[in-house]
């Protein structure tokens, strides 16, 4: 009886969508363990905590910020592939609105000297994410057009604002790359209380997504539309709202990210912000289980692991020596570690370890 | 003329399973060579999977084949196809960018010196059209040809493969005009004279009686029976497609004429010419509180547009309608679920159920839509609102928490059913809500729609089975080739029925 309980509980740990990818990141913080002395080291400097762990965390928050907002969009059965030109156009509205010397706006004389102030900015900190969000979201309500409205396949929908998308931030900043030294700034990507501050904006928007999902119908309506779009259709859910709804707000995720990426580094750089991080992404998610393409069940906590999976590994790539040209080769094994993991028959085999052990 | 028991196939008590359906118990099935053949009954009846047994996509679970004498199992579509039997599905899968004659030879291109030879296959492609009296320029892509043509082409293309010995021609016609058709015919006669065996499915009543020289019933998985044409009149055929016999009906009939006085109220929902181009002529239909209304006709006659139309899944073209007394502007499924419309629609898998979401989230979808994105039933209710249709419809399982897809077939009906009940709905249009499904289950559903009525509903009751809209309905609304022809009382005769669904001919 006991042994049969013990096996129910095996099974139930095994089929939850945050076995895979918990069981990816130990894997990989436990070589890291291994072979990498010190990377479990946290020290405290003026209060705050610093490490290699802190670090993955801390670069993760793009790919964090991402996935939560791409969770939806293939949750609804599509994809994304615009968000890393979203981060830069974020990036770029962002930087003209606090630094626009570029764009000749009248400023006052002395705007030259002032622009070095870092308690400096031509447009209230307010006023600048707002506009930056609104921006990111219109670039998600394009998507969702196109795909929802337009039935374009979600990939070649996406991949047009992916390609225009960095022409775009170009023209916002004359193809110029705008320094920031506004000092609150860059507070949101380099500050830190205890842990960095980027943490409590990934925090603070995984629990927007999960009330939104949770809490109301949306998330429901997602996994409906996304399983079968023609009976949710046929049972009264608006499936073209709801997929607009998804795409929307991984708009706005993306607008996240970039605000935090540029005032990590301090400027607008249209060409290398968020570049590549859409695939990041979407690996994120599908190693937390949310099916590529059929959408379906999703879970936000387990993408935030799949973020933290590949983060882990950058990271751990970078501690060891790795080049960066080989790091991406490294990641493509991990994905591979992890879609295997994924496959019925693996997970059936496991599944007959788990249970004889139980038995 | 070819000897009458020159048997080709036999096929004898095959019996197929799928989870949670009988898809056929104890059928037979014999076809000779030279002999057209049609295979007939409606929606569930068996005919696909019966073909799919015949050309190997399917294993049956007990019974035998015998080809040609000797028994055998038959282990895929290449080994049927290696027997000798080719089959022509019903959407063409040719390539129409490609010409003719790639698309009758692909995969056995003649070669000369690794090239292609296309002198060679062209004539060869021409050769095989002629056979089927057919002279076309084979060099032109097959798209730039009619349907009928690329028909004929899927044909030669099948002929080719396998030098066949039977024919399979599944819905040949469905797309095609009565002239193309009557060009196709004229094909498969001569193939039959050559001393091919041809099965024929269709729904096309008509043709069955121009074309075929027997006719294999099936209904609900089981052998009705096997015909000659030239001995079945038309209004028997389609008694043994619909179930029960002319006398059963007539008994039934009169047991039935005074359920009739339920009815009351005012007219819920009515219909002024309504239609859509294409799908359904305009109809004139009225739903009172507190009747059924039983909508009769044969696979593809229109009862699953009006179904569509009236629940705002396809806008119409033409015509009105009006609920409670108020004219509908909005065409949608929201808009007729805040209305108070329900629909179970005929396609269970397709159009019903989710089926990765559990019976608690399927059950409560409807009403949830109704609600909106921030009215949210929470867990306690949800799982209130499961548990009491649980147990009011017996739906068989052990959680609310079971994927949908893990119910058998009749209890994923009494999700959908149960999907609808939650919303309270004021007009219910089931479409074949017992298609598939158990006995005991389509007894439960039947019984049900008759006690919705009585709790002052009205209900519109769409299904194949003459037997039970008779039986359930108190009022019968006949369709025929997407048209609503007639309307009669609950208490008119099931003969009466068949009669103007078979049309004036018989």
């Amino acid at each position: 009886m006991k042994t049969l309980k013990s096996t129910q509980t095996g099974r139930k740990i095994v089929e939850s969508k945050l076995f895979f990818p918990f069981v990816a990141l130990a894997l990989i913080l436990l070589l890291d363990f291994i072979f990498i002395p010190g990377f479990f080291k946290i020290e405290t400097r003026a209060g705050n905590l610093y490490g290699s762990l802190i670090d993955i965390l801390r670069n993760g928050s793009y790919v964090m910020l991402l996935a939560i907002g791409m969770t939806l969009v293939i949750a609804t059965g599509g994809v994304d592939l615009s968000v890393g030109a979203v981060m830069a156009i974020a990036a770029s509205v962002a930087a003209i609105m606090i630094n626009p010397t570029i764009i000749g706006v009248k400023l006052p004389p002395d705007v030259m000297k002032l622009v070095f102030d870092p308690n400096f900015t031509y447009s209230p900190l307010w006023e600048v994410i707002l506009v930056t969000l609104v921006v990111s979201m219109v670039c998600g309500l394009w998507n969702g057009i196109l795909v929802a409205y337009g039935n374009i396949q979600p990939m070649v929908a996406t991949l047009i604002l992916m390609i225009a998308g960095r022409g775009i931030a170009q023209l916002i900043t004359h193809s110029l790359r705008i320094q920031i030294f506004y000092a609150p700034y860059a507070f949101i990507g380099k500050g830190w209380v205890i842990l960095p501050f980027s943490l409590y904006i990934v925090a603070f928007v995984y629990a927007i997504a999960w009330l939104l999902t949770r809490k109301t119908s949306i998330g429901l309506f997602i996994e409906s539309v996304g399983i079968n779009f023609r009976a949710s259709f046929y049972s009264g859910i608006d499936e073209k709202k709801v997929k607009l709804l998804a795409y929307i707000f991984c708009g706005l995720c993306a607008g996240i990210a970039g605000l935090v990426a540029s005032s990590n580094i301090q400027t607008s750089d249209a060409n290398q912000i968020g570049l590549n991080y859409e695939l990041d992404a979407i690996l994120a998610v599908v190693i937390g289980g949310t099916a590529l393409g059929l959408g379906g069940r999703f879970s936000l906590l387990a993408s935030i692991i799949g973020a933290l999976v590949m983060q882990a590994t950058t990271t751990s790539m970078y501690a060891i020596g790795v080049p960066a040209s080989a790091v991406i080769a490294v990641k493509a094994l991990v994905v591979i570690f992890v879609i295997l993991l994924y496959s019925k028959q693996v997970q059936s085999f496991v599944r007959k370890i788990i249970g004889q052990k139980g038995a | 003329m070819v000897e009458s028991n020159d048997q080709i196939i036999l096929m004898k008590g095959i019996h197929k399973n799928f989870p949670g359906v009988q898809a056929l118990e104890d059928v037979d099935f014999a076809l000779r060579k030279g002999e057209i053949h049609a295979l007939v009954g409606e929606n569930g009846a068996g005919k696909s999977t019966l073909i799919k047994i015949l050309t190997g996509v399917e294993r049956q679970d007990k019974g035998t084949i015998t080809f040609e004498d000797k028994e055998l199992l038959i282990k895929s579509p290449q080994h049927a196809q290696s027997l000798g039997i080719s089959t022509v599905y019903q959407e063409i899968n040719l390539c129409p960018q490609l010409t003719v004659a790639e698309n009758i030879l692909i995969g056995r291109e003649p070669m000369k010196w690794g090239n292609v030879d296309w002198k060679k296959m062209n004539s060869r492609a021409r050769q095989i059209l002629e056979g089927l009296d057919l002279k076309i320029d084979v060099a032109q892509p097959l798209g730039s040809y009619s349907v009928a043509i690329q028909q004929m082409a899927a044909i030669a293309r099948a002929l080719e493969i396998s030098s066949a010995k039977v024919l399979i021609l599944d819905e040949p016609t469905s797309s095609l005009d009565t002239h193309e058709t009557e060009q196709l015919f004229s094909v498969i006669r001569k193939l039959k004279n050559e001393g091919m065996a041809i099965v024929f499915i269709t729904h096309f009543i008509n043709q069955v009686y121009e074309v075929a020289d027997r006719i294999t019933v099936l209904r609900n998985g089981k052998l009705v029976g096997t015909y000659d044409t030239a001995g079945l009149p038309r209004l028997e055929l389609i008694s043994k497609m619909i179930g029960r016999s002319l006398t059963e009906y007539e008994d039934m009939s009169k047991v039935k004429s005074d359920v009739s006085k339920h009815i009351r109220g005012d007219a819920l929902l009515q219909t002024k010419a309504l239609g859509r181009l294409g799908a359904i002529e305009p109809f004139d239909l009225v739903l009172h509180a507190g009747e059924v209304v039983g909508l009769a006709g044969l696979l593809g006659s229109g009862r699953t547009e009006i179904a569509n139309l009236l629940f705002g899944i396809d806008k119409p073209d033409t015509g009105s309608m009006v609920y409670e007394g108020h004219a509908v502007k909005q065409f949608s499924p929201l808009a007729s679920i805040n209305r108070g419309i329900g629909l179970c629609p005929e396609d269970r898998k397709a159009f019903g159920i989710v089926d990765d979401l559990t019976i608690r989230e399927n059950i409560i979808l409807a009403i949830q839509a109704r609600r909106g994105w921030f009215k949210h039933l929470n867990l306690k209710e949800q799982y209130e609102l499961a548990e009491r249709f649980i147990k009011l419809l017996n739906i068989i399982t052990p959680s609310p928490d079971q994927p949908v897809k893990n119910l058998s077939g009749g209890n994923q009906q009494k999700v959908i059913l149960a999907r609808w009940l939650a919303t309270n709905p004021q007009v219910l249009i089931l479409d074949e809500p017992t298609r598939g499904i158990d006995v005991g289950a389509k007894a439960e559903i039947q019984k049900l729609v008759l006690s919705l009525a009585e709790e002052g509903k009205a209900c519109m009751f769409v299904s194949s089975e003459l037997e039970e809209v008779l039986r359930t309905s108190h009022r019968i609304v006949v369709m025929r080739d997407r048209e609503k022809v007639s309307e009669f009382g609950g208490d008119v005769d099931g003969r009466k029925i068949m009669q103007t669904i078979a049309g004036s001919e018989s």
